[in-house]
């Protein structure tokens, strides 16, 4: 048990990477919060810190709120809220998460399944299965585009023609469906490698008494497997749903934000660097943080109380 | 005696190393260059050397894709970091740039450098209040670039100066599906430099305009809608499968694979589809005007690729330096010495045109006559408040285009209609123009 000396020095000892850890996220997160506040056009000949160039003279620019810039109070919430691409960017991201989520989730059961089945060269297999996750996501993106979705020389579209269909033109006739699945492709060694990790802790002797019970292969799945895979399943949910409400690369490459498929973020990007809007790019960064918030704590309160137990 | 000897010495040695220090610093100067991935961009990178041989300045190369090169030096620019002694910009943001102070007046270029040779549109266009700000690399317009053997399969004969009417024509004529020709490949991506820069040069040899002269948006207008309907159902008829998504590269590729009839895209593609190297059906290519409706205007746009000096740079002198030596005669003649003549930067001098070497390359004539025939000072039927032909010259045009030309793709891919398209395009074009104080 901790003596209050040592829980003071512990403290003490915590302080600077505490206060580091802070400024990291605050500085940014203030720094967003007061320029969505502010008319803020480079291209127009708007400027901060027009003091001087020292960090002093920044840092007071910072605190008082960058003088130079004009107030517009919640104009750039109202613009951007009241714009027609922000609902759509909106459902457009929730349709991601979930169907990238979706994808992962089942899939990385089925493949945690097989790949806990004994086999010869496990080990090879394994590590091809979670390559994917390695690769980069503006590379894994521009390989799917060009060499497997192309409809003139892509993979696919010599396999449809080779019996005898019309190749289907994945980025723009079926836009979602194809950022899903080059989405999940990278996410899905990480879903599945996170879930064998449950399965391997899985009781074999429990499995084998259900069978001598009578149990049948789905039975064992739905009542024993399936409980036992609960907080892994939600710790993948989790962990990507984070990264998912930010994907950019793969839209990026892709589709450049067309054919129904810009996310919150790449809106956000549109505007600030696209349109130069710091502005209204910075009140859309904090509906994003919301929404991220919201997200969360949905998330937290449905399935996060897996993770007390 | 001994103490003071030693000082001298020390002093003496701390002169030398300062002194040499002080020359090796005079000597051994580093410009940085942005720039774009271009064929010409990456050949020039290759002669680099000769240039510091020359002048004892060194050079870094920072070469970006397009649309992110875009976006870095604009970032750099507009908040000031100084990254680059140089940059490629084109004939968007160089007057817009230059009227805010951001660029170094090209005003002192020497005489030999002889500005007066470099074509009046270039000039033109990289200038604002007739101060040069960019000084053009290669200069471009667009036109028809087409198979030879195929137009004389289908019984055809294209003429200098083709019509809308008889290049959809064509394109029906051309088009074999069974054997994956398509009669014709035009750009269809999201973008404003990509499929947003075609559609709003073809625009305007359909009569119509993004804004009249109070910068209210058209695009709800007859002659707009006239254009994308025409557009799409001359894809859908003739054009490659998903050419929603292809933009320059792309048609290039397909161009060089022989699987396109014709081709309408920048001029600069010429020296590309020619070279055995690189094309499949180079030995068949002819070139021609980029068409009309019998309005007024082509379909052609304009546009260079030129180097510039921010404002803040600490290397002014030796990035004027390098941009003289880039952009003059004598390294185009440097260029042709070694690589021959159809592999120079085109569409920049007027001596270039004026050259019998030059004139005997098959697309120098019909590179030239494109480029005269934009006007950017006045690119439409009716009259607009903007310069620039496929472009307007203001701010927020990238941002607002990029956007409009999303919607249109989303037509062509058929999620909405060409209505719903142009209707949203209004309203995007309206807010934006709106925000930014113009109406």
């Amino acid at each position: 048990m901790a003596t209050q000396s040592s829980r003071s020095a512990a403290r003490i000892m915590m302080a600077p990477a505490v206060f580091l850890l802070l400024v990291w996220m605050l500085v940014p997160l203030s720094l967003t919060l007061i320029l969505s506040f502010k008319r803020f056009l480079p291209l127009r000949g708007d400027r901060i810190g027009e003091r001087g160039d020292g960090f002093g003279d920044f840092l007071l620019d910072y605190i008082t709120g960058f003088p130079t810039l004009d107030w517009v109070g919640f104009q750039n919430f109202a613009s951007f809220a009241s714009s027609g691409a922000f609902t759509d960017a909106v459902v457009t991201t929730l349709v991601i998460v979930g169907g990238v989520l979706a994808v992962s989730v089942i899939f990385g059961i089925l493949l945690a399944m097989l790949l806990d089945q004994p086999m010869w060269g496990q080990g090879v297999v394994r590590i091809l299965v979670i390559a994917p996750f390695f690769v980069m996501p503006t590379v894994s993106a521009l390989v799917w585009k060009n060499m497997f979705m192309d409809p003139t020389n892509g993979l696919f579209s010599h396999l449809w023609r080779a019996f005898g269909a019309d190749p289907v033109v994945w980025l723009s006739d079926v836009p979602m469906t194809s950022l899903i699945l080059i989405i999940s492709w990278q996410w899905l060694p990480f879903a599945t490698l996170i879930l064998l990790t449950a399965f391997q802790s899985l009781d074999s002797e429990q499995l084998e008494a259900a069978e001598m019970d009578g149990a049948g292969p789905f039975a064992r799945f739905f009542f024993i497997a399936l409980p036992h895979l609960s907080r892994a399943i939600t710790i993948v949910i989790l962990i990507q749903t984070i990264f998912l409400l930010a994907v950019f690369a793969e839209i990026f490459v892709t589709t450049g934000g067309a054919f129904g498929t810009r996310t919150l973020t790449y809106l956000i990007y549109q505007r600030v660097l696209e349109s130069q809007n710091i502005g209204l790019g910075s009140a859309g960064g904090v509906y994003a943080i919301i929404l991220a918030n919201i997200v969360a704590i949905f998330l937290m309160r449905i399935v996060g109380k897996n993770l007390d137990r | 005696m001994f103490t003071k000897t030693v000082l001298r010495t020390t002093s003496a040695l701390a002169l030398c190393v300062s002194a040499g220090a002080a020359f090796a610093d005079g000597h051994s100067a580093t410009i940085t260059i942005a720039t774009v991935n271009n064929g010409d961009m990456i050949r020039m990178q290759g002669y680099t050397d000769q240039f510091t041989e020359e002048t004892g300045i060194a050079v870094e190369w920072v070469t970006l894709e397009e649309n992110v090169l875009r976006q870095r030096v604009t970032t750099d620019i507009t908040t000031e970091g100084g990254q680059f002694d140089i940059m490629t910009i084109g004939m968007y943001e160089a007057p817009i740039w230059g009227s805010n102070g951001w660029l170094v007046p090209l005003d002192g270029l020497s005489d030999e450098y002889n500005v007066e040779d470099i074509l009046p549109a270039m000039r033109g266009g990289l200038s604002h209040d007739g101060t040069l700000y960019a000084a053009p690399f290669y200069g471009e317009s667009s036109m028809v670039m087409y198979r030879t053997d195929l137009m004389e399969a289908a019984g055809l004969e294209m003429p200098a100066a083709p019509t809308w009417e008889f290049i959809r024509e064509a394109a029906a004529a051309m088009t074999d599906r069974d054997n994956d020709i398509n009669g014709i490949c035009l750009r269809g991506k999201p973008g404003w430099g990509e499929g947003g820069a075609f559609i709003n040069a073809m625009a305007n040899s359909f009569g119509a305009r993004v804004v009249d002269e109070e910068w209210n948006a058209q695009l709800d207008s007859e002659a707009w809608a006239n254009t994308l309907n025409f557009f799409n159902d001359m894809m859908q008829e003739s054009g490659p499968a998903g050419f929603a998504t292809n933009g320059f590269n792309e048609n290039l590729s397909l161009f060089n694979q022989g699987l396109c009839g014709m081709w309408i895209d920048a001029t600069v593609a010429a020296s590309f589809v020619t070279n055995p190297d690189d094309s499949e059906v180079a030995d068949s290519v002819g070139f021609a005007l980029a068409p009309d409706n019998g309005l007024g205007p082509r379909s052609n746009w304009l546009w260079a690729w030129a180097l510039a000096v921010p404002a803040g740079t600490q290397q002014q002198d030796e990035a004027m330096a390098f941009i003289e030596w880039a952009t003059s005669t004598g390294y185009i003649e440097l260029v042709a010495e070694n690589e021959g003549w159809a592999n120079v930067p085109p569409g920049a001098r007027q001596s270039l045109y004026d050259n019998p070497n030059y004139a005997d390359v098959p697309f120098a004539q019909m590179t030239l006559d494109s480029i005269l025939s934009a006007n950017p000072t006045e690119p439409t039927v009716d009259p607009v408040p903007y310069t620039g032909v496929q472009f307007m010259a203001i701010p927020e045009f990238a941002g607002f285009w990029t956007e409009v030309s999303q919607e249109f793709s989303n037509a062509y891919a058929g999620q909405q209609t060409i209505e719903e398209a142009l209707a949203n395009g209004q309203n995007i074009v309206n807010e934006a123009l709106s925000a930014a104080g113009y109406q």
